[in-house]
């Protein structure tokens, strides 16, 4: 029978064309409008890292005190150097690494070939495991390369292709900001979005990326200096590079994996107890205040999705349902104009759910058939992002199979959701009514 | 076939209650060609909906092929109609946008059954008729006498047991009214039961059997008579 009833429905679309016409566009614009911003609020609010977000945390250590421009008695998102080094020192976690931003020169061996700026991440042996790093060559530097502050760098498989032509350029040297540093790993298209190891430097999306990453000590060795933000409750006690790392400033962003509530627990305490032999100490003259939050809280707290990502996706929801309010209107419609058939139907045998399933295959045809069309404006409005997004957010937004046929399943399922009431209406037609009336 | 008892309709509202039908009785035995007839507003409609089993009644018992009807739900009601009754209207009540061979196969599409034996039944219907020749004409593309003939092939298809026809000749100038009520009498030789209502004296002479109706009872049954014109007259209201 299903056959019969596509058929059916065929030629009823085609008999009032008129509506058919209205219903698609209908469909077509509202799942249209829906997936285009879905597509883009999907990558933004996305895991970035679902195997492992769980046991990613960031810790807060408050080492501004109360009153020094924190809201809500949170302390500061970054801590400071100092303190990242002691929590380094302490390695009290399976992986961490303390982190800050970098915006390079580098010098090509070429001769003739300018030198060009890259951006990249001062962190520690620990930052490769942690987050998983891929590698297409060769791996990541040593904790003891982290000791002996090493002249050592992870660069990106597109300054690799810049600098080497893609080849493998292990154990090749790169000059960085006059010092040759040595390759040991080129990254494997790793270009996580958000830049979640650092939003408080980047906001989360960022158009930039990381071509280089080089070793904590090395970079302070080499006077690297942070491009990062830098917050500072008291002034350095001595200028320069060097004050600030003896400062109060916080700029230092920092991650560690846990891989246990256990583990999680006893960081949690080390924190506590870290704080307060500081307080002991007389650095700090208030009692501990820090968090732990786990890499998707710390993501929520930092309002990492951009807010009118979230307006543009409840809007477009709010217009498909319009979209689909209209199409049952028009449904009903149609159903009217169609009671004497119905009657005529239920009259010679057709029970209620032959009628119910005859209308409900009409509904998911209309809805086929404004999922197609919602496809193309899809393809069209994705493309048509960057007008109304920045273009950092817009670049997510990718058009795919999924996606495609996300939008023809939310097109059928949502029509034939909108048709269940004039589907209802309809098998319900008093067959007798109608006929006497003829 | 069709035994009606003490059979009642009442339609209600808040502040009234019309009774369509009140104590009617009536037996339609196999083979039987039955006229109904009655003035407008009598209940020969309503008495045709609900022995098509369109409509439910209020009081009394309505035996149908032996079955009591009474306590059927929508399921087993819409099977009977599929399977046991083949309706005739007034106003044809052809589907407009199937052509002629898909309007005769739609109650056999509900019945469930095989392309080939549909086929098969379509065809025998059509040439019964005699519009074999006009498959794929639509209904707006023929007469309104060529309508009512698929309306019923499209009522024979299924090997009805019996026939309900409403006004058959009613939409149908006297050339088409004449050939249509010839070839129910056709299948009523070939041993159809039918019911028909009428108001029309004439058609009602070329019933076996006269059923008069008023005011929602029967008020007069007449085997092999013909009831006059004048004697209809009597009873419809002025």
């Amino acid at each position: 029978m299903f056959a019969y009833y596509v058929d059916l429905a065929w030629r009823s679309l085609r008999r009032s064309r008129g509506l058919t016409i209205l219903m698609v566009l209908a469909i077509g614009f509202g799942v249209a409008a829906s997936m285009t911003t879905f597509a883009v609020f999907r990558a933004a609010s996305g895991d970035p890292i679902p195997w492992k977000s769980g046991k990613l945390f960031v810790p807060q250590i408050d080492s501004a005190g109360p009153g020094n421009g924190n809201t809500d008695n949170e302390p500061p998102q970054q801590l400071t150097y100092p303190d990242a080094m002691a929590l380094m020192r302490d390695h009290r976690a399976v992986h961490q690494s303390a982190m800050y931003r970098l915006g390079v020169s580098v010098v090509p061996d070429k001769a003739g070939a300018h030198p060009f700026n890259v951006d990249g991440h001062a962190v520690f042996a620990g930052f490769f495991p942690m987050l998983d790093v891929p590698f297409a060559y060769g791996s990541a530097w040593s904790h003891a390369d982290d000791q002996h502050r090493a002249a050592v760098v992870v660069i990106s498989s597109h300054l690799n292709d810049k600098l080497f032509g893609g080849g493998n350029s292990v154990g090749r040297s790169i000059n960085i900001e006059g010092k040759n540093y040595r390759v040991v790993g080129v990254t494997d298209h790793w270009d996580p979005k958000p830049m979640f190891y650092d939003v408080v430097n980047t906001g989360g999306f960022t158009t930039q990326r990381d071509d280089v990453l080089i070793p904590l000590p090395s970079a302070i060795d080499a006077n690297i200096t942070n491009q990062g933000t830098t917050n500072c409750s008291r002034p350095s006690p001595e200028p320069g590079f060097v004050g600030l790392q003896h400062s109060t400033c916080v700029w230092i962003a920092y991650m560690a994996e846990l891989d246990s509530t256990a583990q999680v627990s006893a960081y949690k305490r080390y924190l506590d107890n870290y704080a307060r032999s500081q307080q002991q100490a007389g650095r700090y003259d208030w009692p501990p205040n820090n968090r732990l939050r786990s890499l998707p809280q710390w993501l929520d707290y930092m309002h990492v999705v951009p807010s009118d990502t979230k307006v543009s996706l409840l809007v477009a929801l709010g217009l498909f349902v319009v979209c689909l309010v209209n199409t049952a209107g028009l449904l009903l419609a149609k159903l009217t104009r169609r009671s004497g058939e119905i009657g005529v139907r239920r009259a010679i045998g057709a029970p209620r759910r032959a009628i119910y399933a005859q209308f409900v295959i009409e509904a998911g045809m209309v809805g086929l058939t404004g999922g197609v069309l919602g496809m193309v404006l899809t393809a069209l409005g994705v493309l048509a992002m960057r007008v109304v997004l920045p273009p950092e957010i817009a670049d997510l937004a990718r058009l795919n199979v999924g996606l495609f046929a996300l939008t023809v399943l939310v097109a059928m399922a949502a029509t034939v959701l909108a048709g269940l009431y004039p589907s209802f209406r309809a098998a319900n037609v008093q067959p007798a009514w109608h006929l006497k009336s003829h | 076939m069709l035994k009606m008892t003490h059979l009642s309709k009442v339609y209600r509202t808040e502040v009234v209650e019309t009774y369509a039908l009140r104590d009617f009785s009536i037996d339609v035995k196999e083979g039987e060609f039955v006229a109904v007839t009655g003035p407008s507003g009598s209940g020969k409609t309503t008495f045709l909906t609900i022995a098509g089993l369109l409509e439910t009644f209020t009081g009394g018992s309505y035996h149908l092929d032996g079955v009591d009807v009474s306590h059927l739900n929508d399921n087993a009601r819409s099977k009977i109609r599929n399977e046991k009754i083949g309706f005739i209207f007034q106003a044809f009540n052809l589907i407009p946008d199937l052509n002629v061979y898909d309007n005769v196969e739609v109650p056999l599409r509900y019945r469930g059954m095989k392309a080939a034996e549909r086929k098969k039944r379509i065809m025998e219907s059509l040439e019964r008729v005699g519009l074999s020749s006009r498959l794929k004409h639509y209904p707006a593309e023929l007469s309104g006498g060529q309508q009512q003939r698929v309306a019923i092939a499209r009522a024979l298809a299924g090997s009805p047991r019996l026939l309900l026809a409403d006004e058959p000749t009613g939409n149908l100038d006297t050339q088409m009214a004449r050939g249509v009520m010839e070839l129910l009498e056709d299948i009523h030789r070939e041993g159809a039961t039918i019911v028909m209502v009428t108001h029309d004296p004439e058609l009602a002479t070329r019933a076996q059997r006269n059923v008069h109706v008023i005011d929602g009872q029967v008020v007069d049954v007449a085997e092999d008579r013909v009831f006059s014109t004048s004697q209809l007259a009597e009873h419809s209201p002025a």
